[in-house]
């Protein structure tokens, strides 16, 4: 899809784009080989996000889904594309520009016991961002700590307390607390509910919609887990080693996935209804994802596809229009996988 | 109902003044699985643990672990370390949740698949490659002559997990015992492996522990589950019976906070709090402080019993999501429940 079309779309849909991520590409040299060789993490992604959007990634592993989280921030250094945050161009930026981005983006990781100095109180860690960003009055700080806390839904008895003093909900919620202290426009959340039990991953991800709608934010939400993000997402990218398979909506992602590797995943996930759930056809893939050094030709997913055709092999599918704003990267797009196939 | 091949006995775990584990009783008969379900802290893993001799060396492990082998009951926990070592490695079969840390890296798959066979069956080299051959088949991996000579780091983690799965088998045990097997795999890896192991049931009917955090996982592979929070079981039933007529507050709980596929709500029904510390246990329910139903004071003051509340089903509650007491013989209804129907 070409760029103009993609700002018509991002038009009609009314928000305004935030985020615009064009042919991003991030390899890692593989060193000691003999031949230079490289891990192709990422491959010519592009994406937008809008003011106040959520836009899910997802993916197993290998699928190079944090690796452009930490593209945007410059975790990672970026072999090709363009990144552009509210009109600042990312990758050109310099020091003083990149510390302002830094401020505007915001990440939250998946596990909070390491994401946090367990010799930093919550106070102290939640101010790191203030100080950094010389944000506020030195005296305001502790009372802006508490607000930020506030909104996180911790209470300021918890001021004082340490990373071990607290339970890994509590610690995620010090985390979000952190990362909104600079007042970003954008919360790059990887697997920020991963590592949490299942009672408490409700809370974090209620809390996470709920500051959105206060506070406009828009959300890149990073997750191996579709239920997770059909419940976060306006929009979904269904990545496969390091390409976009599929983007689209959220409710014609999940009712009308395009993509054979979409179906396969969909299928996948366990249905709470046990009896429906031993019931159903589902779609099992052969094999392991192929290595990022040495991908397939032409489709990376031919390999282990069940409509897989000799055309997959020759070149890389195009974008296949299945609806608005709904793109599947398959020869066969839209077509369903059964047992039969 | 066919005999328990392994059935566990009011176990209590203690270790110092905490009493991790508390009066846990279940079965599981051959051919059939059991699902232990509990988030980190529930002592779903250490109860299990403990019951194979594997828990804590500073736990104080009280109750009957007894284990049928040829028609004959035994106490694995009243039996010397030595016997209980031997029995270990030949009647029940581990599967972690890290298949990387649970391989010897030192090893190829074979020697790790042929070890057990010859240790506690005597079996010869030959027969013993033999019969590695046959459980890499079994479990579904290809070119298995090629994969005796393999290393644990050449193979991916979905094979490692299946290698696993053959190591647990090899000898032929008595109960198959899953702890958390697929959850560091991914979603399409987690679907293959749990369609291998029904597979693997159908044709071996090895009696099986699946224990899990993931409720959905457990509801596609057990016949009966035990619902473990704080140490205790909360609730325990068929599964179907579980999954449709869902009676303790905790266990509905669970299954509303995930978000479920194709139903999108803009407020997940969250438990607040968190679970809670096993050191610390409340005297009345263990639920009590995070309890979206609790009724009255005798949920913080009473420690409620585990009672039958229809044929195979168990509770542990002053008040279930049909409303009933099951202390009381009749039906006590109290105030309308906050939670809507779970379809």
């Amino acid at each position: 899809m070409s760029t103009a079309a993609q700002e018509a779309e991002t038009r009609a849909r009314g928000a305004a784009s935030l985020l615009q991520v064009r042919d991003l590409s991030v390899r890692f040299p593989i060193r000691g080989a003999g031949r230079k060789q490289w891990l192709q993490a990422v491959h010519d992604v592009s994406f937008d996000i809008g003011r106040g959007e959520t836009l899910g990634l997802v993916g197993e592993s290998g699928s190079g889904k944090s690796t452009i989280g930490n593209a945007l921030i410059r975790l990672v250094p970026v072999h090709s594309g363009e990144i552009h945050l509210g009109g600042t161009d990312v990758l050109a930026a310099g020091r003083r520009e990149t510390k302002e981005l830094r401020r505007r983006m915001a990440m939250v990781f998946q596990d909070p016991m390491a994401a946090l100095d367990p010799r930093s109180t919550v106070a102290d860690s939640v101010a790191e961002p203030l100080k950094i960003h010389r944000l506020g009055a030195t005296k305001d700080r502790r009372a802006r700590v508490t607000e930020l806390m506030d909104l996180a839904g911790l209470p300021s008895r918890f001021l004082d307390r340490y990373p071990h003093e607290l339970s890994g909900g509590q610690r995620q919620r010090v985390c979000i607390a952190r990362a909104l202290a600079a007042e970003p426009e954008l919360l790059i959340l990887d697997e920020a509910t991963a590592s949490l039990d299942v009672s408490v991953q409700a809370q974090i991800m209620n809390l996470l919609r709920q500051l959105q709608e206060e506070l406009g934010l828009s959300y890149l939400f990073i997750s191996h887990d579709l239920a997770s993000v059909e419940h976060m997402s306006d929009r979904v990218i269904v990545l496969y080693l390091g390409r976009i398979m599929e983007e689209s909506p959220r409710e014609s992602l999940y009712s009308e996935p395009g993509h054979p590797y979409t179906q396969a995943l969909i299928s996948a996930i366990p249905l709470e209804d046990p009896v429906a759930e031993r019931e159903r056809e589902r779609i099992i893939l052969v094999g392991d994802i192929p290595s990022p050094i040495d991908p397939p030709s032409g489709c990376v997913f031919r390999t282990r596809c069940p409509l897989a055709i000799q055309e997959c092999a020759e070149r890389q599918p195009p974008a296949h229009r299945l609806g608005p704003g709904h793109d599947a990267y398959c020869t066969r797009a839209g077509e369903r996988v059964t047992s039969e196939t | 109902m066919s005999p328990a091949a392994l059935e566990v006995r009011n176990l209590s775990v203690t270790i110092g003044q905490a009493r991790i584990v508390r009066d846990v009783s279940w079965s599981v008969a051959k051919g059939e699985t059991l699902g232990i379900v509990g988030e980190s802290g529930s002592g779903k893993s250490i109860s299990v643990l403990s019951a194979a001799g594997l828990g804590p060396a500073s736990a104080r492990i009280d109750g009957t672990v007894a284990l049928t082998i040829d028609g004959r009951e035994q106490d694995l926990l009243s039996m010397p370390g030595s016997q209980l070592r031997r029995i270990r490695g030949r009647r029940l079969g581990f599967v972690f949740q890290d298949p990387g840390t649970s391989l010897n890296p030192m090893l190829t798959i074979g020697r790790q698949l042929t070890e057990g066979p010859e240790v506690h069956l005597g079996m010869s080299r030959t027969q013993s490659r033999k019969r590695a051959l046959e459980l890499l088949e079994l479990v579904g991996i290809p070119d298995p002559e090629r994969r005796l000579k393999s290393y644990p780091h050449e193979l991916s983690g979905g094979m490692r997990q299946r290698i696993m799965i053959a190591v647990a088998l090899a000898c032929d045990p008595e109960v198959l015992i899953a702890d958390e097997a697929t959850t560091a795999l991914d979603v399409t890896t987690q679907a293959q492996i749990l369609d291998a192991i029904r597979d693997l049931q159908n044709r071996l009917g090895t009696a099986t522990v699946w224990i899990s955090h993931d409720l959905a996982v457990v509801g596609g592979i057990a016949d009966e589950v035990v619902v473990m929070y704080g140490g205790e079981v909360l609730e325990r039933a068929e599964t179907v019976e579980l999954f449709r007529s869902t009676q303790h507050p905790y266990t509905r709980g669970l299954f509303e906070s995930r978000p479920h596929l194709g139903e999108r709500v803009d407020q997940l029904t969250s438990i607040p709090g968190a679970p809670p510390d096993p050191r610390a246990t409340p005297p009345g329910c263990v639920f009590w402080e995070r309890c979206q139903v609790r009724g009255d004071k005798r949920c913080r003051t009473d420690h409620p019993e585990l009672v039958e509340t229809s044929p195979g089903h168990w509770v542990r509650s002053f008040y279930t999501m049909s409303g009933a007491d099951p202390h009381q013989d009749t039906a006590s209804t109290v105030r309308p429940l906050p939670w809507k129907e779970h379809r």
